[in-house]
């Protein structure tokens, strides 16, 4: 009787799983037949239709910073050549680390024609995965690496976070104002290289506080570092801390609050921060937003390789003369004066005339 | 129905209760069960490739749930399994890339360095409980952030301002061309073998030596190992230390085997944390580690095929995930309700 009940177990896990097996061969045909029919009906001439993908770093792909916006441009790619989602483009989350690298392959196996790494810190696991697929081609933002498959996208974050400073310096009326930043990194440092510099030149006697916060999520530690850095006189606080900077945003639009009067800023990143600072419709904190073009550039590059002109083993760098990097609309916060000095340096770094350093000079 | 067949019964329902509730958060949440459920089964098992990432996640999951689980067999509550394994993870990878040796000496040697560095850090946090009496719980939950900062900054300190180290030689690498070969450029390496190998450790030196005898009367009652005249502070030190050189090991996984570097982290990598569950599922016994690990990083890894496959977004899915975990860990309640159910019957 014993032996009987627990063999019926057993046969009914096996049944169980032999059924979940089958399953899982049979969804994969008719994926990969739809994908082709996809492929025929959607594209007006008759050749495989060019699909992209990306896999996002741990920020997600709704971080309202670079993820988002390389997914932006990957769905605005989709959407004018008619792709559909899941076949001719998609993206994949990396809950870790360990996650860059079974999600780049995941996606070389769903034969996706152009996979882009988002972010410097998968920079490792797309060299590694280039180079076990030499026929992939691979796109790698704000890091480099060297291989004939890969196009590694760079930006030149110092010279819109110049333009950010250059804003700062004329719009603060107490001569102090904040960076706050995320993670100590590269990327993170241009930034604020930047922002002195431009602040500088309008302003050479101007105060600055530099703070980083050593994390790209924790709003709390945003919140806190923009409390100080207010309460100590500055007005006008540009962040580079993703999430983190919401805590920034939320800093200010308390003191706005309380004080309608009171000269309370915040310069955005990455994309358009409008919202962020919204407190109603007439006031908002935010001055203006650097705007990082991951989507225009994912959007150029994908372009690029559907025609068959994929920039392998380049590395792009995308600053004010491609209109890689700039300022968002103020919606009328910076008023004409300002505007115009924000114009005159603008021109003068897109030609080259000024050159905005990497790193903070110490 | 005899013990037997309700140990062998319990864990399977409790699956099958994890999988059916599963199944109706998907359905609420618009997606197909069924596509979900063959996704996170081909995500596990579909090929080669999927099989070998597997095995190479549940590697540190083995020896973060030995950890936990010999630090439990002596009475102590090891929550710095997390920060052992961080600071073992950069004296493999400091160990992988600073010295140049042949790879007989030099695979060991990292291997060592890191056991070592989880060692010393578990044994501060035993020392203080066996001559101070400073709760383990509350040293270890703080030597996970000291842990977590010092090795920031050491990496911060060692790559010249970057924010990782160094790759680790060839010769101080777990990895190999012919697993790689053998599973389609999966990241499988040889670090199972030393996980299975630290799972005999355990068991033989729980099982088989007087020390663990000891080690185990003081978990079962402090007083009466004391009373029977055995050294209760020498055995709580040498049980921290123990569980820490095994989880410095699980991050020498991840050093030598999976990453090949050490790089700075904004937040803890939750192994440790997740080693406690694995512990407790697998009993603390040597070999239901190995279940509960194999359990914990099947459902990890495979998780990442559900948003790949079967389109079900990251947040479905890891309430899925901890669904399934959920419901194995409580199979207590199926346990008594089945010994019910066997007795009813017994009485008709």
């Amino acid at each position: 009787m014993k032996k009987r009940k627990f063999g019926l177990v057993l046969s009914s896990v096996l049944a169980a799983s032999a059924i979940l097996g089958a399953c899982g061969a049979k969804d994969e045909k008719p994926a990969k037949e739809k994908e082709n029919e996809n492929a025929s009906s959607g594209e007006s001439n008759k050749e495989k239709a060019f699909s992209v993908a990306m896999v996002t770093d741990v920020g997600g792909v709704d971080d309202k910073s670079f993820n988002q916006s390389a997914w932006e441009g990957v769905q605005a790619y989709g959407k004018e050549h008619n792709l559909e989602k899941g076949k001719g483009f998609d993206y994949l989350q990396s809950k870790s680390d360990a996650d860059y690298d079974s999600n780049l392959n995941a996606l070389v196996r769903r034969d996706f024609n152009l996979i882009y790494g988002i972010g410097f810190m998968m920079a490792d696991a797309v060299e590694a995965v280039a180079t076990d697929n030499p026929e992939k081609h691979f796109a790698l933002v704000d890091a480099e690496v060297k291989a004939d498959n890969v196009v590694s996208v760079l930006f030149k974050e110092q010279e819109g976070a110049f333009l950010a400073g250059v804003a700062a310096a004329k719009m603060s009326k107490s001569g102090k104002i904040g960076f706050v930043g995320g993670v100590d990194i590269p990327v993170i440092n241009r930034f604020e290289a930047g922002f002195v510099e431009g602040a500088k030149a309008v302003n050479p006697k101007i105060e600055i506080k530099s703070k980083y916060t050593g994390a790209f999520d924790k709003a709390d530690l945003g919140k806190i570092t923009a409390n100080s850095m207010y309460s100590s006189g500055v007005d006008v606080i540009f962040h580079a801390a993703g999430a983190t900077g919401n805590g920034v945003f939320s800093e200010a639009k308390e003191r706005k609050k309380k004080d309608p009067n009171a000269n309370v800023w915040v310069i955005g990143v990455d994309a358009d921060q409008y919202e962020e600072g919204k407190i109603d419709d007439k006031t908002n904190v935010t001055l203006t937003s650097m705007l990082k073009g991951v989507n225009t550039a994912v959007i150029d590059i994908s372009n690029k390789a559907k025609k068959g002109e994929f920039p392998g083993g380049k590395t792009l760098t995308y600053g004010l003369a491609e209109d890689g990097v700039k300022l968002a609309d103020s919606r009328g916060a910076i008023p004409a004066d300002v505007q115009t000095v924000i114009d005159e340096y603008k021109e003068k770094i897109a030609k080259g005339e000024i050159k905005v350093p990497e790193k903070v000079k110490k | 129905m005899s013990n037997r067949v309700i140990n062998i019964l319990v864990p399977i329902i409790s699956i099958i209760i994890g999988l059916i509730v599963g199944a109706i958060v998907m359905v609420v949440s618009g997606y197909d069960p069924v596509q979900g459920y063959s996704a996170l089964w081909t995500g596990i098992f579909g090929d080669s490739y999927s099989i070998g990432n597997t095995i190479r996640q549940i590697t540190p999951y083995i020896l973060a749930g030995l950890a936990v689980a010999f630090a439990f067999r002596t009475g102590l509550f090891n929550i710095g399994v997390e920060g052992q394994l961080i600071l073992g993870w950069l004296a493999a990878a400091w160990v992988g890339y600073a010295f140049e040796l042949p790879k007989i000496i030099h695979l060991p040697l990292a291997l060592l360095a890191a056991a070592a560095a989880g060692a010393l850090w578990a044994f501060i946090a035993g020392f203080l409980k066996a001559k101070f009496k400073v709760h383990e719980v509350i040293a270890t939950i703080m030597l996970n952030y000291t842990a977590l900062y010092i090795a920031n900054a050491v990496i911060k300190k060692l790559s010249d301002g970057s924010f990782k180290t160094e790759r680790i030689h060839d010769s101080a690498s777990l990895r190999s061309p012919f697993l790689r070969e053998l599973t389609d450029n999966s990241s499988l390496h040889y670090g199972i073998i030393v996980a299975l190998l630290m799972v005999v450790v355990m068991w033989f030196i729980l099982e088989k030596t007087t020390r663990g005898y000891e080690l185990k009367a003081v978990g079962f009652n402090k007083h009466a190992a004391d009373y029977a005249g055995m050294n209760v502070n020498k055995n709580i030190i040498l049980a921290m230390t123990i569980s820490g050189m095994f989880a410095g090991l699980g991050g020498a996984m991840e050093a030598l085997g999976t990453f090949g570097n050490a790089s700075i982290k904004a937040g803890f990598t939750g192994i440790g944390f997740d080693g406690i569950a694995v512990a407790l599922l697998g009993a603390n016994t040597p070999l239901g580690v190995v279940f509960g690990a194999s359990l914990f990083g099947s459902l990890k890894y495979g998780a990442l095929n559900m948003p790949n496959a079967a389109g079900i977004p990251e947040e479905i899915v890891s309430i899925i995930i901890a669904l399934i975990i959920f419901f194995v860990a409580s199979g207590y309640i199926i346990r008594v309700a089945l010994q019910k159910l066997s007795k009813k019957k017994e009485g008709q």
